[in-house]
Parts: structure tokens; sequence; C-alpha cells
């Protein structure tokens, strides 16, 4: 059971990382990673959402989908639930934490439509994760996510103090960049696979 | 019979989560200022951002915080600045001072001549990077449309000639054309002022000017000698004409050989 999570948790973040491995999320990737303090208040918001989305739709599937004999629903009902939960978030954070709120400014609303957090729900029910997996992979893939987004952001700072050709700047580079990042992380996939 | 439980399952749920939404919602409501909206009302609405702040509402709320200064709106004038002191309930501080754009380039596409043939992309950023731009003189307009792209009052249009000619009674004096303008041709000036101008922004030698331009300033001086309030200086083969001493007596506009010292645009303001 144990190595078991440990399995859950490697292979989520680095192996079959959501982002890099799967291209679920990459709206984010490329808007929020100009700077690490913003890729890393998105990537703490994806990590928060995306836990307790794991939670709720596992528990709407397992209680309601399954004993009614409804689990082709789920697709609806979860994005039922996540863009419920993601407004639920968005009305909490605006009244408790005005700076984190205005921080993730557009981006909060987009976690909406963020495939990333509906693929981590539908993953979790395609996998047969019970509760205990389903936090931890949910856990882990928004680590994952967020990693992705940190090492993002700290080569795009570094690469906007280089001079390069003006033909490459800004988009260009950024999606050789995600290339060459996603590429790389392939190479954990020879370790172990889900 | 699946139909059915369908049904209910999903409308459940949207019920659930939508109650769920409507108390959160007034759980933890957000007081606003009400006078944020009222004054973002009486803006010109034109996100020009000419104040500083990105748009309009982000003006109304520095303002209402007090981080913004009430006359910072300068497409608005002293009229909007009224207004919003009117909500906030402090005393006008609003000068009228109506500012407009003003085109320092008489280069028309007859007068000005071209290197070579520029066919790529409609830009006058994008033409300047090739090769330095397709005219002669290397400070003249490009006549691409930068400026008239930005403007967000329609104040700024292009004219069959090649040159961008400023509404004077639409402009506002926002400014976002002197950003736009690659070439820094366009200047932001007092639109009450009076007296001549030359509308020349070329710093080449005389030959270099006169064989680029047929109307661009050599900078022979000689309307600064005949001047007598001594409001022109020529630096950088370029004569400038100061409006504040300038009393428009009209003395230098014989003096130039050239026929480029011109009446400064006249606009009727509304007061």
């Amino acid at each position: 059971m144990e190595l078991n999570l440990a399995a859950i948790i490697f292979v989520a973040i680095l192996a079959n990382n959501i982002l890099l491995h799967q291209f679920l999320g990459v709206c984010p990737y490329m808007g929020v990673t100009k700077r690490i303090e913003t890729s890393v208040g998105m990537g703490m918001a994806v990590i928060f959402v995306m836990t307790i989305a794991a939670i709720i739709t596992w528990v709407i599937y397992n209680f309601l989908l399954v004993p009614f004999d409804l689990g082709y629903l789920r697709t609806i009902a979860f994005i039922l639930v996540i863009s419920s939960l993601v407004q639920l978030v968005e009305i909490v954070l605006k009244k408790t934490n005005p700076t984190l709120f205005r921080a993730l400014g557009i981006y909060l609303p987009l976690m909406t439509t963020n495939c990333a957090i509906l693929g981590v729900a539908i993953l979790n029910v395609q996998m047969d994760h019970n509760i205990i997996q389903t936090i931890v992979y949910g856990i882990a893939a928004a680590i994952g996510f967020t990693i992705a987004l940190v090492i993002m952001a700290g080569i795009r700072e570094r690469l906007d103090l280089v001079n390069m050709s003006s033909m490459l700047q800004g988009a260009g580079v950024t999606l050789i960049t995600a290339g060459l990042i996603s590429m790389a992380f392939m190479g954990f996939s020879g370790i172990m696979t889900l | 019979m699946d139909f059915i439980q369908s049904l209910a399952l999903v409308g459940g749920l949207g019920l659930i989560f939508g109650g769920l939404l409507a108390f959160a919602a007034r759980r933890f409501a957000v007081e606003e200022d009400a006078r944020v909206e009222t004054i973002c009302d009486l803006l010109p609405n034109a996100n020009c951002g000419a104040c500083g702040f990105p748009g309009c509402i982000s003006f109304a709320e520095k303002v209402v915080s007090g981080e913004a200064s009430v006359d910072s709106c300068i497409p608005g004038g002293k009229e909007t600045t009224d207004n919003v002191c009117e909500v906030l309930g402090v005393e006008s501080t609003g000068v009228d001072d109506k500012k407009v754009a003003e085109v320092y380039c008489l280069g028309t596409k007859d007068v000005a001549h071209d290197k070579f043939e520029y066919q790529g992309v409609q830009e006058c950023k994008a033409a300047l990077a090739f090769g330095g731009g397709f005219k002669a003189c290397s400070y003249g307009c490009l006549g691409l449309g930068d400026c008239v792209r930005v403007c967000p009052f329609d104040a700024i249009y292009m004219a069959d000639n090649g040159l961008p000619v400023v509404d004077l009674e639409l402009c506002t004096g926002c400014g976002n054309c002197v950003k736009a303008c690659p070439r820094d041709l366009i200047r932001i000036v007092d639109a009450e002022r009076i007296g001549k101008y030359v509308p020349c922004s070329s710093k080449d030698r005389g030959k270099a000017t006169r064989e680029a331009c047929e109307v661009g300033c050599i900078g022979d001086g000689k309307c600064a000698k005949v001047c007598p309030q001594e409001a022109i200086t020529v630096e950088n083969w370029l004569a400038t004409i100061d409006s504040e001493k300038c009393d428009d007596c009209g003395e230098c506009v014989p003096a130039c050989k050239r026929e480029i010292i011109k009446d400064v645009p006249k606009v009727t303001v509304h007061h």
C-alpha cells in the first residue's frame, strides 16, 4: 500500500506529469509563466482546487453515480462540480484574501475550464483509485503541474535577459522551450509509468 | 427510467451547487465602494491609459482610494475633473488646458523621396526594422498609420498624401499616438497656443535633407535672423520656434525659402 502511494506520487509528479506528459492545462502553462511569483501563485491555487475537486468528484462518482448505474454521466457531473467549486473558491478568496485574488486575476476563473482538473478527476475514476489514492494523486498531479510552471517561469525569466533573434522572441522561443522541457521529462517514463 | 434518473441527478446537482453558490455569495459578499462605478460612468471610458492606469475602471478605483489625483484624466479635461470632484465631494482643481497632438513632418508622398519600394507588413514599426525604413529621410513619417490604429478617439486619420492628420476637435491629447510613432514625430501641445511652427523633425545636414525631401528644414538659420522676438533656435540643422516667445508677427514666413513655417493649427475649444 505504501509502495503503491509512493509510486503514484512519483508517476504523477515526474513520469506522467499532467502538463508535460499528458498535455492537460496548457493555457496557464503559457499564460502565467512570465514570472516565478505568479506561477507559484497559480500552482498553489491549482493544488488547492485540484485536491478538493478530486475528493468531491470521487465522492460523487462512488456514492451517486455508481449506485444509480449512471457512470456515463461522469463528465458532465464533474464539469458541474468543478465549475461551481472554482466559483466558490473565487467568492471565498475575494473576501478572505484580496491580494491573492488579485494576483491570480483572470486565471482563477480560467480554472473553471482547466482540463487538468477535469483530467485528474476522470483519471482517478479510470484507475479505480480509493479515496486515499485519490487525494494523493490529486495533490501529486497538482505539484507536478506547479513544478512544470515554475521551471518554465524560471527559464522564461532568464530568456528575457538574453539577446536573441527577434524572430524567436516571445511565443516562438516559449513553445520551443516547452517542447524541450517536455522531452526532458519523457526520460522519467523509462523508470516507471502508469 | 434511465432518462428520468439522469435528469434528476444532474438537475439535482445543479440545484444544490447553485444554492451553495448563492449562499456563499451572500455570506462572503464584498462591499464595493459605490462611488467607483459612479465615477467610472463619468469617465470617457475609452480606456486610453493616459492617466497611467490600465483602464478607466482602475483609475476610478485609484481615485476613490486616493492614490490617483482627481485631474489625471487627460481626455476628460476639466469637465470630467469637475464631475469626479463632485462625486468625491472635494474642491475642483481642474484647469482648462486642452492638449492636442501635432504631427511634425511635412513629407507627403510626392515631396519626400523613397529609398526603395517596401512591400512588407504595413506597419511603421515593421517598415522601420527593414533597412531603417523606406524613406530617404531617416526622420520622416512612414505613413503606414501606427498612430491611427492606436487612437481610441478616432481623432487621427491617414490623408491620401501619406501623412496623418489630427482632427483637433476629437483629439483629447491622451498621447497614445506619441507612444506609437516609432520615429517620434508626434508631440502633445497646448491647444490654445498661437504663432508659427516648423513641422519638420529632420536633424540631417542641410544637403542631406535637401536630397531626401523637398520640404525638409535645412537649418540655414535665415528665419532665426529675422525673428524680432528671438524665438527661433536652430539646432542640429532644425529650426524650432518657442511658442512662449512667438507673437505670431510672421516675419519669418517670407524668410524661409522652403516655405515650411506654418501657422499652428487652430482649434475651437468648447468652454
